[in-house]
């Protein structure tokens, strides 16, 4: 094979929220860890994170894990696995003292508790009303919870390769996972960086959709590498999105200009908003607008030489209101969108921010697969946490500032799990001979490759594919047309080329292979999109419009291999209390 | 050589909005930088996120000699229509 080989008791893909803080658990118990990041780890997507975490700590009004509990139930449309959910909203208000006395500089009230601030979907009783349950530091939650994790491991003595770029799993005859290949972009040389634990922590994949709130770092690398090492992904279907951002862009638009009276307006100059919701119209709820949106761009009434998104018009509301109430808005507009919202209006296009899905794992962040008669057979080695994972807690739509909460719970909880997996494993198992076939295969291809397909404009097609096929609306009619367009992309993504062969900090060879990952992504929430005849939670069907509990109250599970879907049941039971038994999600 | 090579993987960030004004700026205007603007620019990507996003929307002033003239350039570039 070649390449250098370095050994450690963990590697870490990802040093954001959640590679950081299973990292800081590892690295504490006195075990050799290595963390590899494609960008510097306080650069990670997580500093993006503004809303905050939450956990019941009840410092604000009263409060109590099973509420939070019963929210996050409800709000995953009870596609969330209900052991996995009580793990986390019982560990919340540990998790988050813990980030106190690691330094994290919450707002507080004036008896020096955290603050907590209300959140939409918080409630006190089982929805009864709103409870405050999300702690804060400002608006930059994200921001300071990585620069205080960050800073504990430098203290901890983690290693990190920073710039580097994990391309594929290594598995032994086993199936076990014994390390990963990862490319230096620095030198454009590769190296095996063997492990008794790996652990992926990625982060999303948003960048699959032409109009994401997700940073560009965000390319599911870690979805790709599983699904290229036969390990199926997990209700991928689900993504959460924004009626504003935008177009082109992805930068969000607050609601809060609807709220001061802008509207929407389709190619017509329209105010298509009047027959879709008569009575609130343009505030109406984000789903029904995002929906109203997607449907007027799909039925050929977009604006634009594309006619790719709608317009938001808010210059009858003057300089003064949108000067003075609408704060930033028209930087956002003139930065992004080109135009000045004074005068004209802003192109708006629903767009994508979070992804429920991901690579399936247990509670412990172990991942798992279908192997015999069980549903969830470890794969051993490897463990996953954070946007990335599918343990599931979000199921079907994620609640507001569970984001971070996942990232910290099951950071720790997959880096307690490796631990003592790494007690009773000390042997480390040797490298297959074929460690680093997959990937020096794929950087050869890259650079032999003859009269082949632009990275730039396969991955545009892709993106615009997905947001058109696989965005907020959705019909069999759509998702066929959509799937067999994919599978296109697919077939070329195999054919890209790269003139640039230089080694050092090659951009356009690092966004080919990302794309190998991104269609992996995209290929996974396409076919499992038009597979799910439903609509439950973010995945909102025309042509099945109800809840379907009894045929499709389980989770689906991506084979990249042979694009086969399957399906495993949602755990109901949870760790301790009685199961939250299903009825309408209506807030 | 290399040099901007570098600086283009570092304007990708962990914000949105600097991956997009950032690449931008540097596409424009990196190649027609004198070395000291070079230097400044590369300076100011070594600043969190969360500083130079709200330099940009001038929530806070940049107080680094160095790596002001460059925010200042940057916020002009980007309100450019």
């Amino acid at each position: 094979m070649g390449l250098p080989v370095r050994s450690f008791d963990a590697v870490i893909v990802g040093a954001g929220g959640a590679g950081l803080r299973a990292a800081l658990q590892l690295s504490e118990a006195g075990l050799k860890v290595a963390v590899l990041s494609k960008v510097f780890p306080t650069r990670s997507h997580t500093v993006a994170a503004q809303g905050g975490i939450s956990a019941s700590l009840g410092n604000s009004q009263e409060d109590n894990w099973l509420w939070h509990m019963y929210d996050t139930v409800k709000g995953s449309d009870w596609l969330g696995d209900q052991d996995a959910i009580e793990y986390m909203c019982r560990m919340a208000p540990r998790v988050v003292i813990e980030l106190e006395h690691f330094g994290m500089p919450f707002d507080r009230l004036d008896n020096g508790k955290i603050y907590q601030r209300p959140f939409g979907g918080h409630t006190q009783e089982f929805g009864a009303r709103p409870v405050q349950r999300a702690c804060a530091a400002a608006d930059r939650t994200g921001h300071a919870m990585l620069h205080t994790l960050y800073q504990r491991n430098v203290r901890a003595r983690t290693q990190f390769f920073v710039e580097w770029m994990a391309l594929d799993l290594i598995r032994d005859a086993d199936g076990d996972v014994v390390g990963v290949v990862a490319l230096e972009m620095e030198t454009g040389e590769c190296m095996i960086l063997q492990a008794r634990a790996t652990l992926l922590a990625t982060g999303g994949a948003g960048r699959i959709y032409a109009s994401s709130t997700n940073a560009f770092i965000n390319t599911g690398d870690g979805l790709g590498m599983c699904a290229r090492a036969g390990i199926p992904l997990e209700d991928m279907e689900f993504w959460q999105f924004h009626p504003t951002g935008v177009s082109g862009a992805g930068v969000l638009i607050t609601e809060g200009v609807r709220g001061e009276g802008g509207y929407l307006l389709n190619a017509n100059g329209e105010r298509f908003m009047e027959r879709y919701a008569p009575t609130v119209k343009d505030l109406a709820s984000r789903d029904v607008v995002s929906r109203a949106m997607a449907v007027e761009i799909y039925e050929g009434r977009g604006c634009g030489p594309n006619k790719d998104h709608v317009l938001l018009k808010l210059d009858h509301l003057g300089p003064e209101v949108i000067n003075h109430r609408l704060p930033g808005i028209r930087e956002i507009a003139i930065r992004f969108g080109g135009v000045d919202p004074i005068k004209d209006p802003i192109p708006v296009v629903p767009t994508c921010h979070y992804m429920m899905g991901g690579i399936p794992t247990n509670i412990n962040g172990q991942v798992v697969a279908p192997h015999g008669t069980s549903p969830d057979e470890v794969v051993p080695g490897l463990w996953a946490m954070g946007e990335c994972a599918c343990v599931s807690v979000h199921g079907a739509n994620r609640l507001g500032t569970n984001s971070l909460l996942d990232l910290v719970v099951f950071g720790k909880a997959a880096g307690d799990h490796a631990i003592e997996w790494l007690k009773a494993n000390p042997v480390q198992k040797p490298l297959p001979a074929s460690a680093a076939d997959l990937s020096l295969s794929r950087l050869a291809r890259l650079d032999n490759q003859k009269d082949g397909e632009s990275v730039t404009e396969v991955g545009q097609d892709l993106r615009n594919i997905v947001q058109r096929h696989a965005g907020v609306f959705r019909t069999g009619e759509v998702l066929t047309e959509g799937v067999s367009k994919i599978r296109e992309v697919a077939e070329r993504v195999k054919r890209t080329a790269i003139q640039d062969k230089s080694k050092v900090f090659n951009t356009a060879r690092v966004e080919a292979l990302e794309l190998d990952n991104l269609i992996e992504v995209a290929m996974s929430t396409l076919i499992t999109a038009h597979t799910r005849t439903e609509s439950r939670g973010a995945h909102a069907r025309d042509d099945f419009p109800d809840r379907d509990d009894a045929n499709w109250m389980k989770h689906s599970l991506y084979y990249s291999a042979d694009q086969r879907v399957e399906f495993k049941p949602v755990r109901l039971k949870p760790l301790t209390v009685d199961s939250i038994p299903p009825k309408a999600r209506v807030y | 050589m290399g040099e901007k090579e570098r600086v283009r993987w570092r304007c990708r960030r962990g914000m949105l909005e600097l991956d997009l004004i950032l690449s931008r700026y540097l596409e424009a205007r990196f190649d027609a930088m004198t070395e000291v603007q070079k230097e400044a620019f590369q300076s100011l990507l070594e600043y969190p996120d969360n500083d130079i996003w709200d330099w940009f929307n001038a929530r806070t002033r940049c107080n680094d000699p160095e790596v002001e003239p460059v925010v200042g350039d940057i916020i002009g570039f980007a309100m450019r229509i």
